[in-house]
């Protein structure tokens, strides 16, 4: 005991900067659940997509109704590309989506069998997984909230304060130069941090939202989220897009974490002790 | 201090990981593995029981206007179930075709659809929502199962309606490897049976339901997904169970591995 804490004074003392309990266990818990889900989601959710690859807006849509996105297979002088069209644009995406190698054979599927969850096409399956995640999502999502609400970490740490709205501009410019705040400043989130995590909790809420617009049975309960969301079909297609502006946050939180030092901020996430990066020399 | 503490939630951390870890490496094989499959079906019960509790005053789907109606009502499965009593009966324009009542009923019944049609009947504009994402709205006519029920009068014990149809699609094997014959059915309780927007169909869109839509009659249930909406109607057994029917999952596609409840 004597030599483990040695060893950790010696490492907290001998870094420049001091360390503090930045993530508090219920955000630490619901963090790494929520992550999960999130995987499950997007995997299931890619492969119940593949049932019918083809988003529409309105009230209906079926195939002889005007798709603003399709993925598909197409013949071509003997041989089949896989091609993705969005709006007027046309894609060849052979290889990727519409026509993919799954055990070394050429296949016919949207998305390929190594984003699906399973990897082998069945909607059945894809949706018992969906629907599994998807209320742990919900229960865990909501245990997030109601402590973030009642700690008032919500209201402190996440909802951006006035100066944070003000400083939008200097922030965006420091994260593209790859500047992160040290000293006092890193002690609390950047503006673009509080907006990126307020952006994630509205996207996840519109994810359940619109995932339960598509339910038939849920719509009888709430039919105004048809309204609200233009019909099932435009619901299904908002499910789509912030299905993907999740995937972007989470592909721009990952290099984040990667850039301001990948080892402070898992474990911050891990035990929530982090090492405040020391202040810049002017 | 370094504490017995620390160590437990080290643990704890490392447990979590690797659970998730090992879940996500077998997620093939747990999607097949029959003993996981209790996980699903917990699933779907507990959406069963939110959403019959969120239901229980009996709402109503949305009913659409006639400009709604989408320009083509996209057939599915079945699109002609074929064979020589069934093309007899597209020849001689349904008017020897019966759907008969039976089970644990009272008075057992068989009713053309010149029958059907002089009941008293409703007209909604709803919308259809196949499983693998695609709706469609239409205009359905048809009698309110609830009222044939109980001009049938149900046995104390029934709890299920089960709808035999005249397709056979049998293309999709039964989930792991099980034999189930290729014949269309499924199954509602009685909380649907018994909804006002429940109908034995016999129009859409003003017209006598074409054959790829399910000519003669067809199954409305509003609420829940497409393959509950069987079509090519025979016969509705009342029944306690459905257990011992082909699979025994309730429907087609239930012996199939899709949930029997879709409401979602």
């Amino acid at each position: 005991m004597l030599a483990r804490d040695f060893l950790r004074n010696k490492i907290l003392l001998a870094r420049p900067g001091e360390s503090l309990y930045r993530h508090r266990l219920p955000v630490r818990l619901t963090h790494w659940i929520n992550a999960l889900c999130i995987l499950f989601l997007l995997g299931s959710g890619l492969n119940i997509f593949n049932a019918h690859p083809r988003l529409y807006w309105g009230k209906y849509g079926a195939d002889a109704d005007r798709a603003f996105l399709s993925i598909g297979a197409v013949d071509r002088d003997g041989r089949t590309d896989g091609v993705t069209q969005v709006g007027p644009w046309r894609f060849n995406t052979t290889g990727f989506l519409g026509w993919s190698k799954r055990q070394g054979d050429d296949v016919a599927r949207g998305w390929p069998d190594w984003v699906t969850i399973p990897s082998f096409q069945d909607l059945a399956d894809a949706r018992h997984w969906h629907f599994l995640f998807a209320w742990l999502l919900v229960f865990n999502g909501l245990a997030y909230l109601s402590w973030s609400l009642f700690s008032r970490h919500l209201q402190k740490d996440i909802v951006p304060t006035a100066d944070d709205i003000h400083a939008i501009a200097r922030s965006l410019a420091d994260h593209i130069k790859l500047k992160h705040p040290t000293g006092e400043a890193a002690k609390r989130y950047n503006p673009l941090q509080r907006l990126a995590y307020l952006g994630i909790i509205v996207l996840i809420s519109l994810m359940v939202a619109t995932g339960l617009t598509m339910s038939p049975g849920f719509d009888a309960v709430c039919p105004w989220l048809l309204d609200l969301f233009g019909g099932r079909q435009s619901a299904r297609t908002i499910h789509f897009i912030s299905a993907s502006l999740i995937v972007l946050f989470a592909v721009i939180h990952l290099l984040e974490v990667v850039l301001a030092g990948p080892i402070n901020e898992v474990r911050s996430m891990l035990t929530g002790r982090y090492v405040v990066p020391k202040e810049h020399r002017q | 201090m370094t504490t017995a503490r620390d160590i437990t939630r080290r643990a704890a951390i490392l447990a979590g990981f690797g659970g998730a870890g090992a879940l996500i490496w077998n997620v093939n094989n747990l999607t097949l593995n029959p003993s996981f499959s209790r996980v699903f079906r917990a699933v779907e019960d507990w959406t069963r029981m939110s959403q019959r509790l969120l239901l229980r005053s009996g709402q109503l789907a949305r009913e659409y206007s006639v400009a709604d109606i989408s320009p083509i009502f996209k057939p599915n499965g079945t699109f002609n179930p074929g064979g020589e009593e069934y093309d007899t009966h597209v020849a001689q324009n349904f008017v020897n075709w019966r759907l008969k009542i039976g089970g644990l009923v009272q008075h057992p019944m068989s009713l053309s659809i010149a029958e059907l049609r002089q009941l008293p009947s409703r007209t909604q504009i709803t919308r259809h929502d196949c499983v693998e994402g695609w709706s469609a709205i239409g205009m359905w006519t048809g009698v309110q199962l609830g009222l044939l029920l109980k001009a049938a009068g149900l046995a104390g014990s029934a709890r299920y309606a089960v709808f035999h149809c005249a397709d056979n699609l049998s293309g999709e094997p039964a989930k792991g490897g099980e034999q189930s014959p290729g014949q269309y059915y499924e199954s509602i309780d009685l909380v649907d049976a018994f909804h006002p927007q429940t109908l034995i169909a016999y129009n859409l869109n003003g017209k006598p339901l074409g054959v790829p839509n399910g000519a003669p009659l067809r199954l409305r249930v509003e609420r829940q997904l497409g393959y509950k909406q069987a079509k090519y109607l025979q016969r509705i057994e009342i029944t306690d169970s459905f257990r011992k029917i082909a699979g025994g999952y309730g429907g087609y596609w239930e012996d199939r591995g899709y949930e029997w409840y879709a409401g979602i």
